[in-house]
């Protein structure tokens, strides 16, 4: 009954959900174009409802503003771009349905997104059979660039379509079992994680840092990211006495969790990755998740003066969501792929390609050689197609706020 | 095991929550033979209509003036919603066939779920809910937790209440003659419309409550909810055995302790390592609810009735 019930409604959820998009986008075809401009569609799928809508939303608006941007500045002679947004509420199906209706249609040159490591994973195959160039600012995990072996050292591309812009879990796991033990010295950790691509695969990469440099692991639990009863996990935590509780997973679940665990007695702090670095994470945990710490990709925006033009802009164009922890990314996706179309449009003399298969394998090809000073700072792609820039910054919940308290690059060593 | 009676406390409290929703299922299946798959989300309604309340207050009010005005306005939430329900829903199927009422109450179901998603204020995202502040109580051998005794102390009020009301008053009895056999009763001179629509109101006011409790729990609400919450009553009220008052409640009570324990325990046992922790407490749960249907089919204190199934 449980699982018959569960399929109608997730199927029901799906096609009324698959409705309104349609009916969403079909005011779209106003203001066509005339004369000698060609429009050109970035397509942008992110969770825009549901739980993660708070980091979806802040990656919709970046990448509204730098295309707005980039029309304004006419930083590609010739063509005007255009915004199409999807919403895929966090789930691989939805996403590769989302992936698909971009491939049909005709003017998309690219993608932003997804935010999420299992959304990503759908999504890849159906770009890279359309040559189609997907640009993630979220996605962390690190297969969906370097194949399903990278731990074993076999790196190996899966999809030449596939870029991101944020660094990875291999990357993010062990700069913070690096921090919590070097300067913190938390020696005793409990590991939790939701089992999702993401979650899973960070707390891995923490587990297996965090031991090799001498840590204990006194406890570990997978929790159902849907569930928000949490008081028998915080009850064995407090119990375990560890000095922290490194979860693996998103701010949904994260935040209850965390305050489940103070409430059992816990004064043990919960660290988590970069979805864990979100407002709603402290507008839903109150005073329980003070002291918790997240990581996050890249330094803190408000630090770097590449930031700050994109922050005033933000403001400016008054959208009503903040940028949360993925804006400046997606800024940096946005104009990745525009300066992808810029470098095809110069090839060709002036124009794009008039085929647009023809035009997406170019801006697929350009997409390797992009790099330009971004909000984010140097933005550039190595033969992975992930960033090659691998700051990372540690973040502490104080005063019912997020603030930075180390900022660096990961030490390999 | 020096964490049993904490354990416990944990299991207890989620059971009593559960119980409380169970109830809706229970008596609304025992006097109609409906599962009301739409019971979910007039809880899911209840914490929505607590957290107006709450909302609606200035800045600072305390929370002991604030809880009665939450309680009352999403139990009044929660009961309008139901009522309405039953009115628009599902009396017009009535005497039709049995899939219908069931196709329609999922349907009702996802309708609730996104009109609060659609039309509430920013409840796209989980809403925080208000929180009881101040430290545990340590009563030597166990802590328990300002949220946790919101539900001790309301899920006996209301089974106690309820008991009373079922057994000695002329609405209660009643009832009992209406689940027992509709047709007699209504011969009897007994309103049956009336005593359908007392049956889903008193199952939705007990669901605002327990929406309440989780909310002080979860320090949220969100439009999903209902939906598992939903589910893991209506196992207690099929695990207690449907039609059962007491047995709703006790069904509640059970599930909750044994995913507590299963949280808690089972990874502890040689060999189940990995079979332990949050991620496998439902299918413990089930594999529970499994054996004692198989020991009783009619669940823990349901009785065996020939002519329903």
């Amino acid at each position: 009954m449980r699982h018959r019930s569960l399929l109608i409604l997730t199927t029901t959820v799906t096609v009324g959900a698959l409705t309104l998009s349609a009916c969403g986008s079909r005011d779209d075809k106003s203001g066509g174009d005339s004369g000698e401009k060609t429009t050109v569609v970035i397509g942008v799928d992110a969770p825009l409802t549901g739980d993660l809508s708070a980091l979806g939303q802040g990656i919709k608006n970046s990448s509204d503003l730098a295309i707005k941007t980039a029309n304004k500045n006419n930083e590609v002679k010739g063509v005007t771009f255009k915004l199409e947004t999807l919403d895929d509420q966090a789930q691989a199906g939805t996403g590769q349905q989302n992936a698909t209706k971009l491939v049909g249609n005709d003017k998309v040159v690219g993608v932003v997104g997804p935010l999420n490591s299992h959304v990503g994973q759908s999504m890849q195959k159906v770009f890279g059979n359309a040559n189609l160039v997907q640009v993630s600012p979220a996605n962390t995990a690190p297969e969906l660039s370097q194949g399903p072996h990278w731990q074993k050292g076999e790196k190996k591309r899966l999809f030449d379509t596939y870029f991101r812009t944020s660094t990875t879990d291999a990357v993010q796991g062990p700069y913070a079992a690096q921090y919590l033990y070097n300067k913190r010295k938390l020696k005793k950790a409990y590991i939790i994680d939701d089992k999702k691509t993401y979650g899973a695969g960070l707390a891995g990469t923490f587990t297996d840092e965090f031991k090799k440099l001498g840590g204990k692991v006194v406890g570990t639990d997978h929790i159902n990211p849907d569930d928000r009863d949490f008081s028998a996990v915080g009850t064995k935590v407090a119990k375990s006495k560890a000095d922290f509780v490194y979860y693996g997973g998103e701010y949904p679940a994260g935040a209850p969790l965390s305050a489940q665990i103070t409430k059992a007695g816990s004064k043990a702090p919960v660290v988590g990755g970069d979805a864990l670095y979100s407002e709603e994470y402290i507008k839903l945990g109150k005073k329980n998740v003070e002291g918790d710490l997240a990581t996050s990709v890249g330094a803190p925006l408000e630090t770097l003066d590449t930031a700050k033009t994109f922050m005033k802009n933000y403001q400016a164009a008054g959208y009503k969501l903040p940028y949360e922890a993925y804006g400046g990314y997606s800024y940096d996706s946005t104009w990745a792929i525009i300066q992808a179309v810029k470098a095809v449009v110069e090839k060709n003399d002036g124009k794009l390609p008039g085929d647009i298969d023809d035009t997406r394998e170019q801006v697929t090809k350009a997409m390797q050689d992009v790099a330009f000073k971004g909000v984010t700072g140097d933005v550039a792609f190595d033969k992975y197609g992930d960033t090659t820039n691998k700051q990372l910054s540690v973040y502490e919940v104080k005063g019912g706020k997020h603030k930075p308290v180390q900022t660096g690059t990961f030490d390999e060593g | 095991m020096q964490d049993l009676p904490d354990q416990l406390a944990n299991g207890l409290a989620l059971g009593a929550l559960y119980g409380l929703i169970a109830i809706g299922y229970t008596m609304v299946y025992g006097i109609v033979q409906l599962i009301n798959f739409a019971h979910g989300e007039i809880f899911m309604i209840g914490g929505f209509g607590a957290l107006t309340a709450y909302l609606w207050l200035p800045d600072g009010t305390g929370l002991a003036v604030a809880l009665p005005l939450m309680i009352l306005l999403g139990v009044v939430c929660a009961v309008l919603v139901a009522i309405g329900a039953e009115r628009f829903a599902y009396r017009p199927l009535r005497g039709g066939p049995r899939l219908s009422p069931l196709i329609t109450a999922i349907g009702l179901s996802l309708a609730l779920q996104q009109a609060v998603w659609a039309f509430y204020p920013d409840a796209k995202k989980a809403r925080p809910f208000p929180q009881i502040g101040g430290s545990d109580f340590d009563l030597g051998f166990v802590t328990l937790s300002r949220e946790d005794l919101f539900i001790f102390v309301s899920a006996p009020v209301c089974m106690l209440a309820l008991g009373l009301f079922v057994a000695k008053t002329r609405t209660g009895r009643a009832m009992q003659a209406t689940s027992q056999d509709p047709d007699t009763a209504k011969l009897m001179g007994v309103n049956t419309d009336r005593i359908i629509v007392m049956a889903f109101a008193i199952g939705a006011a007990f669901a605002a409550i327990a929406a309440i409790a989780q909310g002080f729990k979860t320090g949220e609400v969100n439009f999903r909810m209902g939906f598992i919450a939903g589910l893991k009553a209506f196992t207690a009220a099929v695990l207690g055995g449907i039609g059962n008052i007491y047995g709703a409640m006790v069904g509640g009570l059970v599930l909750g302790v044994a995913e507590a324990m299963a949280t808690a325990y089972i990874g502890d046992i040689p060999g189940l390592e990995q079979f332990g922790g949050g991620s496998w407490k439902d299918v413990w749960a089930f594999i529970l609810l499994i054996l004692v249907l198989l020991v009783r089919p009619q669940g823990i204190l349901g009785e065996r009735l020939a002519d329903r199934a």
